[in-house]
């Protein structure tokens, strides 16, 4: 299994550094909200609204926000399974090179498919209740033509003892498994063809305590075996924080901060990442710790505040962060945040 | 640079209580079967704990472990085929007279004098706990006029100052709208709002917050705190996350395969935890603020089938402490004072 990839056609994206495997600028959907008999397009949801960042080979970057903040719309897209409003998502294919997602034409995503996987967050709906293991882990190699008959059976009898689940178990069922089972064959359908970048939409969050641990092991020995790329959406940060190289926090269809794991958690410069780590519950009885009680709601994507998306609720906002978008600015190696208040504020993150 | 601190509030959480207050919920060796075809699950199988007044025990556990079915036998709505089928549950009364639920009609007139007035209960998921087709105000005044016997207006301006209370400031608004134009965390206001209508004496939490993003999930827990402190209830609060137990419990249960595995005051339970189970899950939790953890200490193996748990210590098929004929039949111990352990080799093992 290898990781080197020859670049061929296409050229680099701007912006593309050596290294980079998915480069994703301006990235912008609007759903059209429609209303009466003509379905008149009274308006549009700002799903994602002007998101860029860039995905290393062999990293893993966490996607966090609450819900409706874009995480799982920008994932969509990067799967082509939206088309975007506007916006270039190029990634570096193995054999094609750089190509353009969603203007990529029929026989490009062809190839891309195979190098492009997702991971879903319910092990429950994300499986054929009637195919059994062999045809659900199968059905990636047979459709790509990379293997059948017994050298089918061989290859996924290898890839549920990748996974950690008995050869024996492929003329199962899904009923007969467990959530945790399941999303182990989830991971192995996902992996079947080799990928270079896998998708993980809220991988853990519909597993037991005991099983999430379990399964977040698994990602990371397989990534470190097989040379993967991971995209990791989630909303618990505490998951987020121990499998992530650098993690994007988005709010409202943009990305407000993005950072290597460690300075974002322990150093956050956006007053959202502040509030969001201050918000998520410590097991330590001792450190019931002060927390910043947002006040109000996440506003309505189809009419967000002008300015800075998070003005109205933010303790630190002066008149300019509510008339002007602040632009994603880098204020260290690696770590870029949009504030307009960034170089002034001391914020608090985690404690070590 | 002006601040807009109206806006946003920094708090911190009270520190952990001692139980010391009287009991208003004695719950001694519940155990709750279901009779099926393929056999019995024993989802409840002899639990006994005691909520106290303005106190808020945490109960924790993975899926089937029993946490929400101990709940529905304390108001008697566990779903067909379960049944109750030994223990008691003594509920003290608000004008001091106590109560068995255990052997009470589940359609009786007693049960359903309890259920929503004394002891209310909010359900994990806020939109399938409220009434698609009526508005917020139907389904709360319904509560009070019920319970209460008071007229429409007593009623509403009940329903008003309730849901002041739980924070929704313009009440005559929310009350005139239906679940579906409310976001999440308005919705689970509303309904703990429902809940407290009646000023139950005590509040059954299940999973209240999993559905709710984490920031809005620190306002609903800061909120439930703040209700306690002025209304002085008893709070059960069933949960499977322990960061949140850590925040806002006082006392915690542990739960696994239907039985309590140990009972300690929050601080023993998390700095000095006993049994094998709690202290695999705590180490199995990715935290927040730990440095470059290379691999998370997983639990071995799966939750058992319901069917067929195991002999002795059900825990002891994922158990690395596990000795033959020694972990055959736990008893359930007092480790120290207050602690309770169900392990053959608690003490010794860490």
């Amino acid at each position: 299994m290898t990781t080197n990839i020859p670049v061929q056609s296409g050229t680099a994206p701007a912006g593309a550094v050596d290294g980079d495997l998915l480069v994703v600028r301006d990235l912008v959907k609007h759903f059209p909200i429609r209303k009466g008999f003509w379905s008149k397009i009274v308006g549009q949801v700002r799903a994602v609204d002007g998101v860029s960042f860039n995905v290393r080979q062999g990293e893993t970057l966490g996607l966090v926000g609450e819900s409706g903040c874009g995480k799982t719309t920008t994932s969509r897209m990067v799967m082509r399974a939206y088309q975007p409003t506007g916006g270039t998502i190029y990634f570096r294919d193995r054999t094609q090179g750089w190509l353009d997602i969603p203007t990529a034409s029929a026989n490009q995503v062809s190839g891309i498919r195979r190098n492009l996987q997702m991971i879903f967050q319910d092990p429950y709906s994300s499986l054929n209740p009637r195919m059994t293991l062999l045809d659900i882990i199968g059905e990636p190699l047979m459709v790509n033509g990379v293997a059948k008959g017994s050298e089918l059976q061989d290859r996924v009898a290898e890839l549920l003892r990748l996974v950690g689940l008995h050869p024996e178990y492929m003329a199962r069922y899904p009923h007969a498994f467990s959530g945790g089972q399941r999303q182990r064959v989830g991971i192995a359908r996902a992996i079947a063809l080799e990928p270079q970048l896998v998708v993980c939409d809220e991988p853990v969050s519909a597993l037991d305590v005991s099983i999430q641990a379990q399964t977040l092991n698994l990602l990371e020995d397989l990534q470190a075996r097989l040379g993967l790329t991971y995209i990791f959406v989630a909303h618990d940060l505490s998951v987020v924080q121990h499998v992530s190289t650098r993690v994007a926090v988005m709010y409202v269809g943009r990305i407000v901060e993005c950072a290597p794991t460690e300075d974002l958690f322990f150093s956050p410069k956006h007053p959202y990442t502040e509030a969001l780590l201050s918000a998520v519950p410590t097991p330590d009885p001792t450190r019931r710790g002060s927390r910043i009680f947002l006040a109000g709601e996440v506003p309505d994507a189809s009419n967000p505040p002008p300015g800075c998306h998070f003005h109205p609720r933010c303790r630190y906002a002066a008149d300019i962060c509510r008339t002007t978008v602040p632009p994603l600015t880098e204020i260290a190696p690696g770590h870029t945040v949009a504030c307009h208040m960034s170089d002034q504020l001391s914020l608090t993150g985690v404690h070590a | 640079m002006k601040t807009s601190t109206d806006a946003v509030r920094v708090g911190t959480p009270s520190a952990p209580r001692d139980m010391d207050t009287p009991v208003v919920l004695d719950v001694n060796d519940l155990r709750t079967h279901f009779t099926m075809p393929g056999g019995t699950v024993r989802a409840v199988d002899g639990v006994s704990y005691r909520l106290h007044r303005g106190r808020t025990l945490g109960i924790v556990g993975e899926s089937g472990c029993g946490k929400s079915v101990t709940a529905q036998s304390i108001l008697g709505i566990v779903p067909r085929p379960g049944k109750v089928v030994s223990g008691s549950m003594v509920l003290t009364r608000s004008d001091g007279s106590s109560l068995e639920l255990a052997g009470l009609d589940p359609k009786g007139k007693v049960i359903r004098s309890v259920r929503g007035n004394e002891i209310a209960y909010i359900f994990q998921e806020p939109m399938s706990a409220l009434s698609p087709i009526h508005t917020i105000g139907h389904q709360i005044t319904e509560v009070i006029r019920l319970h209460t016997g008071a007229n429409r207006d007593q009623a509403r301006e009940r329903a008003e100052t309730v849901m002041r209370q739980v924070g929704l400031p313009r009440p005559d608004e929310v009350l005139g709208r239906y679940p579906h134009q409310l976001s999440g965390g308005m919705r689970q206001r509303a309904v703990i709002g429902i809940a407290l209508a009646c000023s139950p004496s005590i509040l059954i939490a299940d999973e209240p917050t999993t559905a709710l993003d984490v920031t809005t999930e620190a306002v609903i827990l800061d909120l439930v705190r703040s209700l306690q402190d002025t209304t002085g209830m008893a709070i059960q609060f069933i949960t499977h996350n322990l960061g949140v137990i850590a925040e806002i419990a006082d006392e915690v249960v542990v739960m696994y395969m239907g039985r309590q595995v140990e009972r300690a005051s929050v601080t023993d339970l998390f700095l000095r935890p006993q049994h094998p189970y709690t202290q695999a899950l705590l180490r199995s939790m990715p935290r927040l603020g730990k440095r470059a953890q290379a691999r998370l200490e997983a639990i071995e193996g799966m939750v058992p089938d319901p069917f067929s748990v195991p002999a002795g210590c059900a825990f002891h098929t994922r158990c690395r402490h596990y000795v033959p004929v020694r972990c055959d039949q736990p008893e359930y111990l007092e480790v120290a004072p207050g602690h309770w352990v169900r392990c053959s080799r608690a003490g010794e093992v860490a």
